[in-house]
């Protein structure tokens, strides 16, 4: 046998030893968890978790007069129930669900309170409505903070002094304080302000969401300015000379040459920024919206199930972070062959 | 054509140095300039004073009357009657070969569609590249790259061109290529200021040679004075060294 094919053989062993030993550190990890929650009496319940993302819900239309069914009309999709009271006045009861079951005959006398139809509907639970709300949230704040970036990033770099320092000035704010500080900034410094002078002015109020969105809105636009920053100026100066002294003005070398070059070195970080804001929307419980953080902390408390329900947290997380990221390698990849 | 008096660009950044000291020129129309002299003699930056990609501090440009250095004065009108060609290029990378020539033509010059295509058909023809229209640059050899450049820069229809050691950067096989599309611009009359090192290039087609040194203008004459009869030693010490 040659040297080089001994010396892949020995080489594939490596790679399969080091492969085992991966497994077995990884499995000797999960297995401890386990034994160690079996020693603290901690009963695993998986079977409780999924009724907190979508359930059976039973509703009961209850009679609210007293007197005699008079007729029960069952039409394609609508069930309508009449009831004339001791008074001879007509009730009408009407329902649009499917699979109702009805629980009175013609004739009957109910009283009031009495169960005239019940039906069973899928409802969404909370841990989904919060997974949902931490997308919408993370997907609005994503994009105000990438126009917000974008204008930030050109003032930044612009010679205009004006434009130049706001943009420093914003960015540095930003950059320097914790996320937690400034969302209590936007909730109770500028919320109150501004809620208050629109109660003054007899208009609607701002929900905190909107708060909320915007405390991670200009949260990400600052690092999305960074970022847009550095894309720009790590294209060639030649590619602005060559524009530029073909007489394209500043605008238009920017917008057909520098940025969309730029745009594709961009992406991967960018990738990564929103990809925070996701996480960093978690912070948002803290002003009583319920996003998933916050939804998984309210089932905790009501279902006593925390080891399972923080577990199916964090991947729900990861499988938000992972979609989001296989999107943005997608889109790069489609721009790099276009 | 060009006019050029009494200018000054001095450099602060990173540190004071004086690119262009007291320069003066006269450039007629259809004229072939060579500048010739040593690196870091002020060349380029002349060049790019000429089109204001660098501001000169003190004195007048004016280029077919239109005085450049005018606070006024729409430099990107001007710019578009300036073609450039630069050493590295610069052609858009993600631009196709066709994209290229006819993108300013599009949005500076704003020619219907019709009539930036014919151009740019024609361009690519005159400097041997049409079988690429559609290729991106960089599956492009940098004579090949260089000849596009030019077309680009052409596309504009400039009353000048600038070249700045646009064979600097080529492997030798390539010079000649590129060389060749130059000097059939200079046959078609075009009024061309070219800096090189391509001695062969200013011998044959220069009506003038230029020769800087230390931001400078040191000696003017035709090609002929240059290689027999210099004057100064500054020049017959660069002569020397590159011949
Ligand atoms: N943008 C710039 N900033 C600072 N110094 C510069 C700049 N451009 C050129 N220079 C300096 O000006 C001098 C002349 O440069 P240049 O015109 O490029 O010379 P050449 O083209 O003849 O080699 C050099 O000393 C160079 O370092
Ligand atoms: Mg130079």
């Amino acid at each position: 046998m040659s040297s080089s094919s001994l010396l892949k053989k020995k080489q594939n062993r490596s790679f399969v030893f080091w492969g085992i030993i991966f497994f077995i550190v990884i499995s000797f990890c999960i297995g401890g968890l386990y034994y160690c929650t079996l020693k603290i009496d901690y009963t695993w319940r998986w079977y409780r978790v999924p009724q907190y993302f979508y359930y059976n819900s039973e509703t009961k239309i209850e009679s609210e007069n007293t007197g005699i069914v008079d007729l029960i009309n069952k039409k394609d999709t609508e069930i309508v129930i009449t009831i004339i009271d001791d008074n001879g006045e007509v009730h009408q009861y009407s329902c649009l669900e499917k699979n109702v079951h009805i629980e009175i005959a013609k004739g009957d006398y109910v009283f009031k309170g009495d169960i005239l139809l019940t039906y069973n509907k899928w409802k969404v639970g909370i841990l989904l409505q919060g997974l949902w709300l931490t997308l919408k949230v993370s997907i609005i704040a994503s994009l105000f903070g990438m126009v917000i970036g974008i204008f930030t990033g050109f003032a930044r770099i612009s010679s205009n002094p004006a434009f130049k320092w706001f943009a420093i000035t914003y960015i540095e704010i930003i950059r320097g304080s914790p996320l937690l500080v400034q969302i209590f900034i936007w909730y109770f410094v500028l919320g109150t302000l501004i809620n208050t002078l629109l109660t003054q002015y007899g208009l609607l109020l701002i929900p905190p969401l909107w708060f909320g969105i915007a405390s991670l809105a200009t949260f990400t636009g600052a690092y999305v300015a960074e970022i847009v920053r550095a894309g720009i100026q790590s294209i060639n100066k030649g590619q602005t000379e060559a524009s530029r002294s073909l007489g394209m003005t500043y605008v238009q070398s920017m917008t057909y040459i520098i940025f969309p070059q730029a745009f594709r070195r961009i992406i991967p970080p960018l990738a990564g920024q929103f990809i925070s804001l996701v996480k960093d929307s978690s912070l948002l419980g803290i002003i009583a919206i319920r996003e998933l953080t916050k939804a998984t902390r309210e089932v905790v408390t009501t279902s006593l199930q925390p080891f399972e329900l923080w577990f199916v947290c964090a991947i729900l997380y990861l499988v938000l972070t992972f979609t989001l990221s296989m999107l943005l390698q997608y889109l790069e990849k489609r721009m790099i062959n276009s | 054509m060009i006019d050029v008096k009494n200018i000054y660009k001095t450099f602060f950044v990173p540190h004071r140095v004086d690119a262009l000291v007291n320069v003066t020129a006269k450039i007629k129309a259809g004229e072939v300039v060579v500048i010739i002299g040593p690196s870091g003699s002020g060349k380029s930056t002349f060049l790019r004073c000429l089109n204001r990609l660098d501001t000169a501090n003190k004195g007048n440009i004016f280029i077919d009357g239109i005085d450049v250095l005018h606070p006024s004065t729409n430099i990107n009108l001007v710019r578009a009657e300036v073609g450039m060609v630069f050493q590295s290029f610069n052609l858009f990378p993600h631009k196709t070969v066709k994209e290229n020539v006819s993108l300013a033509q599009q949005i500076v010059r704003k020619r219907p569609q019709k009539e930036y295509q014919e151009i740019t058909m024609s361009l690519l023809k005159k400097v041997g590249i049409e079988d690429k229209k559609e290729v991106y640059p960089s599956q492009l050899s940098g004579g090949q790259q260089q000849r596009v450049a030019i077309a680009r820069a052409l596309a504009m229809n400039p009353k000048v061109m600038l070249f700045d050691e646009p064979t600097s950067a080529l492997d030798p096989e390539m010079i000649s290529e590129v060389l060749d599309v130059m000097k059939e611009l200079a046959k078609d009359g075009m009024t061309m200021v070219v800096v090189t090192h391509e001695m062969g290039f200013a011998r044959e087609v220069a009506d003038r040679v230029i020769f800087m040194d230390q931001g400078s203008i040191v000696e003017v004459g035709t090609p002929e004075h240059f290689f027999k009869t210099p004057e100064h030693a500054r020049t017959k010490l660069f002569l020397k060294q590159i011949l």
